[in-house]
């Protein structure tokens, strides 16, 4: 009673989630039993909650011709489909009795309507019987290794009983198809003479010619007598292939009966213009009973053999497309527009296939997706929701005696007003809409049992999803916050893990519909859960941008009256102002330490090397930027914070210091503009001699390269060491130039306060602003490309100037001139492409990763183990330590030992 | 050890300890071990964790930040290699030949001092046919290739005319009579045949130059390079079993970056750890941070069989039970077919079967299950 090869893709879920006793055949009878109702889908829903259906094995085979009959519901005569008042033929392809697909009619099998029968599937008889192309190969390799004359398999009989277990070994360690490439060695060995070591009949060579004609020495041979020999194969001897008897006999192969697929697998589709058009499916079945009928009259009739041979190569045709419509040597099969037609193989296969789009795929109801912006104000694990979107997502609430009235505020709002509710689902699983119409109606029904679907509210649990999602903390767990507006507002403090910006991003919201959905939402995924990477062990979630410039400028040197101080924290949220209580200025040293808990004690390193030290809650020493309190696995702070205190008060620190960034710089004002890239004359006159004095190096090495005398490196010829000394040089005077800029910025430079905090920016984007834009580079190498000899026609051939090679003397403020343009833009186009396909390249890997590996788990016994219970690892990662709970991969003794007395 | 820590040494990893017995002053080992193992346990993982997806995400989504650019030079003195992106897809291919094989060769005390290192190294480099020949002259009547050799080559791999005539002898013997004389080697055509003897004049001249001479086959490259304090010699190339049989070849620490060939000579465990090297060798010059515990994972899984398999459809994933698992992967259809063939059955005990079907995926909170003794069953056995 298993549900049988992939002949029908859809219908074989369906089918398989109906047959709860899949592996016991012995309990089939008894479903048979069970009352229709049980499976309507009204029941069903009512008892969504329920699990009572549970399949617990899948068998594999091919189907009988024995086994096609007995789940057949309607044999297929006629290739008609409707007859003139547009009522489905009996006997047609679109029969009442294969399901329903028009709303108002009833199933002839089943007698349910339309979404209720899942659809019954039909057979034809074939005229003749046809090859089926997937199996041809199996086929051959039957034919070739059984004797054409006692079908018997052409090993004698002590070779057999070795071979046997030679073959199950090598199934066993390399798999089917390794068995059946030493069966076929074998047979190769044995049939050496050329006759049947059984019967002593000569034998021929058996090929396949095109897709699916058989052929025996010269001489054709027809499906009939293909079928007839498979079926005196023993059934011993089909096991030595790695066959199973019991579910794949050999003469199954060659179909006699087809089975025709339910009307709900191809349903029909009616066009504005109430024309209907078929399915591609039906098409091709409709092909092939036409033909199926044309043979058998013609048989009938005795027409000449040659007109009954090409009817029959003509069904074959027609069956093998309907298989598979993309066979090397057979012309598709096309639509009357000469788009080749969608069969069975088409529609399982590949990224749109049925496999990967809808199994392994689902799509969901109660999300919404929208643009994203950032909002600073909320929570980082709040989500800002519009009210429009609130208002269409719901919570399903089960109403009680406690929570009667509390649910029938919500009726009584109903669809149109906030905080309302969209629908009422009554306990035999009936959905209600809301109007205002029905809105009192509602209202005086409802009582314990039933359910109301009421908007999303502050505080109600959401996923927040962006894709792409190649993270676990792409998708984590928000808390919802009805805000005005029209778009999703997220912190920008968890822009970080969804690896979003607000350049036109959208993101998806979830609402969970269970109790348990919520709950596991709740502890596993809230974001405060996924402050530490699993990737390795550090803070994803941190300060961005403005945050940290803000808190640099905060807590390097700014002393402020207590008035200001205490306005920041209290715009921060803070209300205990204590630690600051008394004192005639604060710094802004003290006014971060506000935040951190009084017996907070943390060592670490500011960019610049400088230590910064907490001592009892209190900064002491140091400036805070990216390496404390930034995110991706630098704010090393923020981590500690988490070790000590947990991610509940972590989080609202986080929050009230990015907070505080911000607050101090709209007190402060901060803003970048051109002249922030200014630099002063002797700075400029330093960087000029500096550029002057590399080209002159380099004018000297080309010199000493046209002579002859240029020290080689080892390895390499005297051309490609010329390269590798410019290459260094002109990057040394780079280098130089950036000593410079660096000498000459201050804190007042606004763009500097950026590059230092590590907010944004890099000195080199100083350089390349304000100094000198640099060496382009093409594949690690100066640019060759273009004209013979010279990149570009105005230059001489075999100028190799850094000028002349790509070299961009100028800053990005200076101007650059139009032959440095063009080099800015190879290097521009190069790192394009790059981006272009390396984005599909690192994706297949990644699915190739997750195929591989998503059924690896950490067992009670504390090993890895797949699916087959195979040990991978005996403890994860040699000590069981979770990454996500280490301190960037491993235990920190030192600190342990430091906070011990 | 302290015999406060012996207390621990089955339940804490031995890293861990020595690293507490090293740092640790001996007067507060005791706490400190304490809450050392407090907080190491509180760092297990979960059982029903999904710990290898959470690796595949670890090193596919920073797969996404990596350069593509095929090539890269560490420094003036290295030889190039493919790293970046491709590197890794390389690895985790478990691909038979890679694309820049490259070996990095330690020597033994008295040969890393650096003196003879050019010797050495010359030795390791192998040397075909061809790049001895000064001349060559082709004698059509008598069908005859007369060669004349480069005296200072032969002298820098230091060998003489007889031994490469010898050589020559191996990679010929089927083709050609070998004399000679002096500087002079003298190929004689062994065929007959008038006909085709002008082309095989010709076959052979070619046939010859390509002859293996001396030193290790397959590499191509020498580079000695001064590392630390001592010298080491880096090739292009790489060929570990043949290398392993050169005395002064310090063959615990010489490695190769061809992990297949490490698992050819050096066995599965050193392969895995080739793998773990080469992928977190990738990762870290590309500046990211990539937690070993997950290269190590994917190591593992690729090398569990005894044999360094790919992770693809013809390694990893063949070796999964579940049919649909397999056929949600890649060649859906081949699969069933096979699965059909077989009469398979499909236990649905991994992840993505039970999502097509919409059941509860047993990994994480879907491992637990409640059991419960049912009512009716209890009241039978009271009777």
């Amino acid at each position: 009673m298993a549900p049988r090869k992939k002949k029908e893709e859809a219908a074989l879920v369906e089918t398989a989630a109906l047959t709860p006793a899949l592996e016991t055949p012995a309990a089939a009878p008894e479903i048979t039993k069970i009352e229709k109702t049980q499976f309507s889908r009204e029941r069903m829903d009512s008892v969504a909650h329920f699990v009572y259906k549970h399949v617990n094995s899948i068998v594999f085979g091919v189907l009988s011709p024995k086994m096609i009959k007995k789940m057949a519901s309607a044999k297929i005569v006629t290739p008609e489909l409707y007859d003139k008042e547009g009522y489905p033929v009996d006997g047609g392809l679109m029969d009442v009795r294969l399901g329903v697909i028009d709303p108002g009619l009833r199933c002839k099998t089943c007698s349910s309507k339309l979404k209720e029968c899942i659809g019954h599937f039909g057979y034809i008889e074939l005229a003749r019987p046809v090859v089926h192309v997937k199996f041809v190969r199996i086929i051959q390799l039957l034919l070739k290794a059984t004797c054409k004359e006692c079908s018997r398999l052409m090993i004698s009989q002590e070779k057999w009983t070795k071979a046997k277990s030679h073959l199950e070994r090598i199934e066993r360690e390399e798999g089917p198809e390794a068995r059946r490439l030493a069966v076929k060695a074998l047979i190769e060995g044995a049939k050496s003479g050329g006759k049947c070591p059984h019967c002593k009949a000569k034998q021929a060579k058996v090929l396949i010619e095109k897709p699916t004609t058989f052929i025996e020495g010269d001489r054709r041979i027809s499906p009939i007598e293909v079928r007839a020999r498979l079926e005196k194969i023993p059934d011993d001897d089909i096991e030595l292939f790695g066959l199973n008897p019991k579910t794949a006999r050999p003469e199954w192969m060659i179909l006699t009966i087809l089975p025709i697929p339910p009307v709900t697998v191809r349903p029909s589709i009616t066009l504005e213009t109430g024309e209907r058009s078929e399915d591609d499916l039906t098409h091709k079945l409709g092909d092939i009973v036409r033909i199926n009928q044309r043979l058998f009259e013609n048989i009938n009739a005795g027409a000449p053999e040659i007109i009954i041979e090409d009817l029959w190569d003509l069904l074959q045709y027609h069956v093998t497309t309907f298989f598979d419509n993309s066979i090397a040597q057979l012309p598709p099969a096309r639509h009357r527009s000469g788009q080749p037609l969608k069969t069975i193989t088409e529609r399982i296969k590949s990224k749109e296939g049925r496999i990967r789009h809808n199994l392994a795929g689902k799509r969901t109801n109660f999300c919404a997706r929208t643009v994203i912006s950032p909002d600073p104000m909320i929570a980082l694990d709040e989500v800002g929701v519009p009210k429009i979107i609130v208002m269409k997502l719901t919570v399903p609430e089960t109403v009680n005696e406690w929570n009667l009235e509390y649910l029938k505020k919500f009726v009584a709002n109903g669809p149109g007003k906030y905080p309302g509710s969209n629908y009422v689902i009554r306990p035999d699983g009936k959905r209600k809409k809301i109007t205002d119409e029905t809105k009192e109606a509602t209202l005086e029904e409802i009582q314990p049992g039933y359910v109301v679907e009421r908007h999303v509210m502050d505080g109600d649990i959401a996923l927040f999803n962006r894709q792409p999602s190649l993270h676990r903390m792409s998708l984590m767990c928000h808390r919802v916050k009805v805000l005005p507006g029209r778009t999703l507002r997220l912190n920008p403090a968890v822009c970080n893990p969804y690896n979003a910006d607000f350049d036109g991003d959208e993101m998806n919201l979830h609402i969970p519909q269970t109790e348990e959905s919520r709950a596991e939402a709740e502890v596993l995924m809230e974001v405060q859960t996924q402050l530490v990477s699993p990737r390795y062990g550090l803070s994803v979630i941190g300060c961005i941008q403005d945050a940290i410039s803000g808190n640099y400028l905060l807590t390097k040197r700014a002393v402020m009256t207590p008035e200001l101080a205490m306005f920041i924290l209290a715009s921060v949220g803070v209300t205990d102002f204590t630690r600051i209580h008394g004192k005639k200025k604060v710094t802004g040293k003290e006014v971060f330490s506000v935040l951190l808990p009084t017996d907070f004690n943390f060592t670490g390193a500011s960019r610049n090397g400088e230590q910064v030290i907490v001592k009892n809650g209190n900064l002491i020493e140091g400036t805070i930027d990216t390496k404390t309190i930034g995110g991706e696995g630098e704010g090393l702070l923020l981590r500690s914070l988490h070790q000590h205190y947990g991610p509940e008060i972590t989080i609202k620190i986080l929050h009230k210091i990015f907070r505080m960034g911000i607050e101090y710089l709209f007190n402060l004002g901060f803003s970048t503009g051109i002249a922030d890239e200014d630099l002063p004359d002797e700075a400029r006159a330093q960087i000029n001699q500096l550029l002057t004095h590399a080209q002159e190096d380099v004018t000297q090495m080309i010199a000493q390269f046209h002579e002859g005398a240029l020290e080689i490196f080892p390895g390499r010829t005297m051309r490609e060491t010329l390269e590798l000394k410019i290459l260094e040089r002109l990057n040394k005077a780079r280098n130089a130039c950036g000593q410079v800029i660096k000498s000459h910025i201050s804190d007042a430079n606004q763009a500097a306060v950026m590059i230092l905090s590590g907010a944004r920016g890099s000195i080199t984007s100083l350089i390349q602003m304000s100094a000198c834009v640099g060496q382009q580079a093409l594949r690690g190498k100066r640019i060759e490309k273009g004209y013979r000899g010279r990149t570009l026609s105005c230059f001489k051939r075999d100028d190799l100037s850094p000028e002349a090679r790509g070299f961009i003397i100028h800053s990005f403020k200076q101007g650059i001139n139009p032959k440095e343009f063009f080099f800015h833009a190879i290097t521009g186009r190069d790192a394009l492409m790059d981006t272009a396909l390396r984005t599909p390249k690192s994706g297949y890997l990644y699915r190739r990763l997750a195929n591989a590996m998503q059924d690896l788990r950490v067992e009670y016994d504390g090993t890895v183990r797949d699916a087959n219970g195979r040990i991978i690892q005996f403890s994860y990662g040699e000590d069981g330590i979770d990454v996500s709970r280490s301190e960037s991969g491993s235990l920190d003794v030192k600190r342990i030992i430091d906070n011990t007395e | 050890m302290h015999k406060d820590l012996e207390e621990y040494s089955g339940k804490l990893p031995p890293k861990i300890l020595a690293e507490i017995e090293e740092k640790c002053p001996v007067s507060k080992i005791k706490k400190v071990v304490k809450k050392v193992y407090d907080e190491y346990s509180a760092a297990q993982v979960d059982a029903g964790e999904a710990v290898g997806l959470i690796s595949a995400e670890s090193i596919g989504e920073p797969g996404t930040q990596m350069t593509l650019n095929t090539f890269h030079y560490a420094g003036v003195a290295e030889m190039n290699v493919t790293m970046g992106l491709p590197r890794i897809i390389e690895i985790l291919d478990g691909r038979k030949s890679i694309a820049t094989p490259q070996m990095e060769i330690f020597l033994k005390a008295p040969y890393n001092k650096g003196k003879d290192i050019k010797e050495l190294a010359l030795q390791i480099k192998e040397t075909q046919f061809e790049e001895l020949v000064a001349e060559y002259a082709l004698n059509i009547v008598d069908l005859r290739i007369e060669i004349k050799l480069k005296s200072d080559k032969l002298k820098e791999i230091d060998m003489t005319p007889g031994a490469v005539a010898k050589a020559l002898e191996k990679g010929l013997s089927n083709d050609a009579a070998i004399k000679q004389a002096g500087d002079t080697i003298t190929l004689q055509l062994a065929t007959k045949d008038e006909t085709k003897a002008l082309n095989s004049l010709y076959r052979l001249k070619e046939k010859s130059k390509e002859v293996y001479i001396k030193g290790i086959k397959g590499v191509s490259q020498i580079l000695p390079v001064k590392r630390k304090e001592e010298f080491i010699i880096i090739t292009a190339g790489s060929n570990l079993k043949k290398l392993f049989e050169l005395e002064f070849v310090d063959t615990e620490r010489t490695t190769t970056n061809d992990v297949y060939e490490i698992s050819e000579v050096l066995g599965v465990e050193a392969a895995r750890q080739a793998i773990m090297d080469e992928v977190f060798k990738v990762i870290e010059t590309q500046g990211l941070n990539v937690d070993i515990r997950h290269i190590m994972l994917v190591a593992d899984t690729m090398t569990v069989s005894g044999e360094v398999k790919g992770i693809t459809r013809y390694g990893v994933v063949s070796e999964k039970a579940s049919v649909l698992a397999r056929a949600s992967f890649e060649t859906p259809i081949k699969h069933v077919i096979n699965a059909a063939l077989k009469g398979e059955v499909d236990q649905l005990n991994s992840v993505v079967e039970n999502v097509m079907l919409n059941q509860i995926v047993p990994v994480g909170t879907g491992l637990p299950q409640l059991v419960s003794k049912r009512a009716k069953e209890e009241k039978q056995k009271e009777k």
